[in-house]
């Protein structure tokens, strides 16, 4: 009876210190089936996958493989039983080459090491699953799309039978998410099994067989997907219906606030950086980017945040020449980035919410005086965005790293938009979160501008772009393709002009 | 005469880097596999200490050698268990064991001060491989344990960059949890390396009361342990940079020496500096040279490692 899943969870329970992060969940994988598993930010997907691949030991429950009953002290045993998992943050060493990196700690190699005859089996291997990797790139050289598939060859070369995604395609641009939904095929196709981690309505119904749903760490329903609908799936997500999306009122641009001329820039790898950018953005006013990753769209970002000189030309705040201003000059200009790597350069991890939310207001008169801060005030000033903004925090002074995404990128908005800022540089705000935080951050990014600030939405996701901004930009190569106002922004055309086509061409064909 | 003085010079300046080169291997172990380890002092001392009794007990040096590295390695093994296990400070438990060292030591020897070991290690010739004009006198003319680290830093080398254990344990010492998550034991290899360090640096102790200066006095490192944690990182973590840097150490400390019995008029402080303030100026150099070629420290360098902790 058992034996016709390859894998079986029974009453799985797990506590964090402060959240009960899964309540006795029950899951069935069978053999060559693509399982999602929905669930909103912090419904403790990414927690049961853990447990199941042997990173954490659960409180209670059991697992069984192919009928027999497992516990996994390790992931190194998760990986021998068959179980592999590509986690929400990769887990690579950036300095390491592609192959050191995928036979680390295999038991294919031996004593030595023979990069020569291992690059090869990676090649051959990748091939056979439509995966490019270059064995011989080092892991930092490589686009998250890239690195992703290392992660995926990393789990075939170990001979994976289950393989876990855990939002692999919250990284990755409409195109890659499709290659990767074929690569996935292709396993089952193979009898390997996939777990797609997921919050996203349309991939369920686009790739799954069956969907597994988890609300508040329970799992709350389990469906084929032929006998459910989106609607179904969101209310079972959310314990209510779909949330109608934040409408976007007409336009009423102000005066011009930021202005960049001719802005040239150097990127810090192989990447081309910025050439000759010149754009403005009114305010009240929208500019989305778009482009594929790599085209400067970070870059992009970081020259209007203060943090990546100008080798050429010119940056404008309010007519006001800011050009290779330090950071703390330019917030004080006005501008909040809310940066794609949340943890890396959003947040700091260590700190309680507290200290993350004060950081760019605490020399504000009330907050501290001279070198002081007054924690009382600044506890008070936590506590009131934090609900405006609705994070869910264990304790305003517990690490934010231990946060879900979705939390995070409340919380970082939070203090983003806490002050009022007259630019603010927005870079994959959605990235990683449910309908109902995305929602949320939309609104926020909507309310920003009427209120009047001039935003620069950096997004690889076509959708948002074309429902948020009120004109969209295209990078490619480093250089400005054109900017169309929003009416006429075409899919379509967007996507020819993220491949290098220049508006003009476009229009003709 | 001037060549002759030039040999004389590089072959002290190979005795003298020797005791900094064990060390520094050590060094650099620990924090190749992400564990900083500030006690290597200490454990020189310690390995310098029992060294000294056992030789002088069992009247056999290498005995001495081998009670070096047990000294050496348990005192290593206190920090791995703190740091590891326990995931305390590595700086605080780094200080603390140097501190103790240099206290343990002190205890010990104290019966030993100025007494004599008979079978100290001496230079022995290696046939014609010492014959060689210049490179003989300079390179083949030393002590075998001078010998040892010949075959021992290309031994690292490679074992770190070409092998599958020394694959591991730089994974460990970038990115733990990438490690873990394929079944390296973080845990098992940190122990390993942090103590595998402290044996060579007690090694490097006891090349100084047993080959160098054959005697025990109190403080006899003088502060070698302290520069073969700075050469670790002017050697950007590469066993072969960390041979070359002992040696310009060891050359500049022979260099003082000799001016000093030559009657040079430099006053003698600041020749006992020397070594020291050009230490710290390659250090400089260096760094900076590192961060612009993205070779740096061990990623994870100084951090413990949780895994349920994100
Ligand atoms: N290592 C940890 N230490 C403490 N709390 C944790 C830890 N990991 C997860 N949690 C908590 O457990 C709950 C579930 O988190 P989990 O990361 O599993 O959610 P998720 O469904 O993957 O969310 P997301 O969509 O944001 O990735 C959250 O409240 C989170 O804060
Ligand atoms: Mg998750």
């Amino acid at each position: 009876m058992t034996a016709d899943f390859l894998v079986e969870m029974k009453q799985i329970t797990k506590r964090f210190p402060g959240v009960l992060a899964n309540d006795r969940v029950d899951l069935q994988v069978k053999r060559g089936e693509i399982l999602a598993l929905l669930g909103e930010n912090g419904s403790g997907k990414s927690t049961l996958m853990s447990i199941l691949s042997g990173l954490y030991r659960p409180d209670a429950g059991e697992i069984y493989v192919e009928g027999r009953k497992v516990t996994f002290k390790s992931p190194r045993e998760a990986i021998d039983a068959g179980i592999g998992m590509v986690h929400q943050h990769f887990k690579q060493v950036d300095t390491f080459s592609v192959a050191e990196n995928i036979i680390l700690g295999s038991k294919e190699a031996k004593f030595l090491l023979k990069a020569g005859k291992v690059e090869k089996e990676i090649e051959e291997l990748s091939r056979g699953y439509g995966l490019q990797v270059d064995p011989t790139a080092k892991i930092w050289q490589l686009s998250i799309a890239e690195r992703q598939r290392v992660e995926i060859v990393k789990m075939l070369y170990r001979g994976s039978k289950l393989l876990i995604l855990d939002e692999p395609t919250a990284v990755l641009t409409p195109q890659e998410a499709r290659e990767l939904f074929q690569v996935i095929r292709q396993m089952t196709a193979r009898g390997q099994s996939i777990i797609l981690i997921t919050h996203k309505l349309n991939e369920v119904m686009e790739v799954a067989d069956r969907v597994t749903v988890l609300r508040s760490g329970v799992a709350v329903a389990t469906r084929e997907r032929q006998q459910v609908n989106q609607r179904e799936l969101a209310r079972l997500m959310m314990g209510q219906d779909i949330i109608v999306p934040s409408k976007k009122n007409p336009g009423q641009f102000g005066q011009e606030v930021l202005k960049l001329e001719s802005a040239t820039a150097d990127s810090d790898s192989r990447r081309p950086g910025l050439k000759d950018i010149s754009l403005t953005v009114r305010q009240g006013e929208i500019l989305g980017i778009a482009g594929i990753a790599g085209n400067g769209r970070r870059e992009l970002a970081e020259v209007i945040a203060g943090l990546r000189p100008l080798s050429k030309g010119k940056i404008l705040i309010g007519g006001k020449d800011v050009t290779n201003l330090s950071p703390l000059e330019i917030i004080e200009e006005g501008v909040s980035y809310i940066p794609e790597d949340r943890l890396g350069s959003g947040l700091v991890p260590n700190l309680g919410a507290v200290d993350n939310l004060i950081l760019k207001e605490y020399r504000r008169p009330g907050l501290g005086r001279g070198p002081f801060i007054n924690r009382r005030k600044a506890g008070e000033f936590a506590a009131r965005l934090i609900q405006d903004v609705g994070v869910k925090v264990t304790g305003l002074e517990v690490p934010v790293k231990k946060l879900s995404g979705g939390n995070l990128q409340r919380l970082l908005l939070a203090r983003e938009l806490a002050s009022s800022p007259k630019v603010i540089v927005a870079v994959y705000p959605v990235r990683g979160l449910d309908i109902a935080a995305s929602e949320a951050v939309h609104k926020m990014l909507l309310e920003q501008r009427s209120k009047g600030a001039a935003i620069v939405l950096i997004s690889e996701d076509l959708e948002e772009l074309l429902k948020l901004s009120d004109h969209i930009g295209v990078l490619y190569k480093g250089r400005l393709m054109g900017i169309l106002p929003v009416e006429e922004a075409e899919p379509e055309k967007i996507g020819l002009m993220m491949l290098g086509a220049q508006p003009g061409e476009v229009m003709a064909s | 005469m001037t060549q002759e003085f030039l040999i004389t010079i590089l072959a002290t300046a190979i005795t003298a880097g020797t005791p900094i080169l064990y060390a520094a291997l050590g060094e650099l172990l620990a924090e190749r596999c992400g564990i900083l380890n500030l006690g290597v002092e200490g454990m020189m001392l310690v390995g310098a200490v029992t060294g000294f009794v056992f030789a002088v007990r069992s009247n056999d040096p290498w005995v001495g050698v081998l009670a070096a590295m047990l000294g050496g390695g348990a005192l290593a093994l206190v920090h791995a268990f703190l740091t590891v296990t326990l995931q305390a400070n590595q700086v605080v438990s780094g200080l603390a064991l140097t501190l103790f060292g240099t206290g343990l030591s002190g205890f010990i020897g104290k019966p030993y001060i100025g007494i004599p070991v008979e079978n100290a290690f001496k230079p022995v010739t290696l046939g014609f491989l010492s014959d060689i004009p210049v490179l003989g006198p300079v390179f083949f003319h030393h002590d075998p344990l001078v010998y040892v680290t010949y075959i021992l830093v290309p031994v690292l080398w490679f074992f770190i960059y070409y092998t599958r254990p020394g694959l591991h344990l730089r994974a460990v010492g970038e990115n733990p949890a990438a490690a873990d998550s394929l079944g390296v034991s973080v845990y098992r290899v940190r122990y390993l390396y942090v103590t595998l360090g402290g044996m060579l640096a007690g090694v490097g102790g006891a090349y100084l009361s047993l080959a160098y200066a054959p005697t025990w006095l109190e403080n006899m490192t003088a502060g070698r342990g302290w520069i073969a944690v700075a050469l670790v990182i002017f050697a950007i973590w590469n066993p072969l940079r960390a041979m070359l840097g002992s040696y310009i150490f060891g050359g500049i400390d022979a260099l003082g020496f000799r001016a000093q019995a030559m009657g040079v008029m430099i006053p003698s402080f600041f020749l006992k500096m020397l070594p020291y303030i050009f230490t710290i100026l390659v250090l400089i150099m260096v760094t900076r040279k590192a961060m612009a070629n993205r070779v740096g420290a061990p990623g994870a360098l100084g951090l413990p490692y949780d895994r349920e902790e994100r």
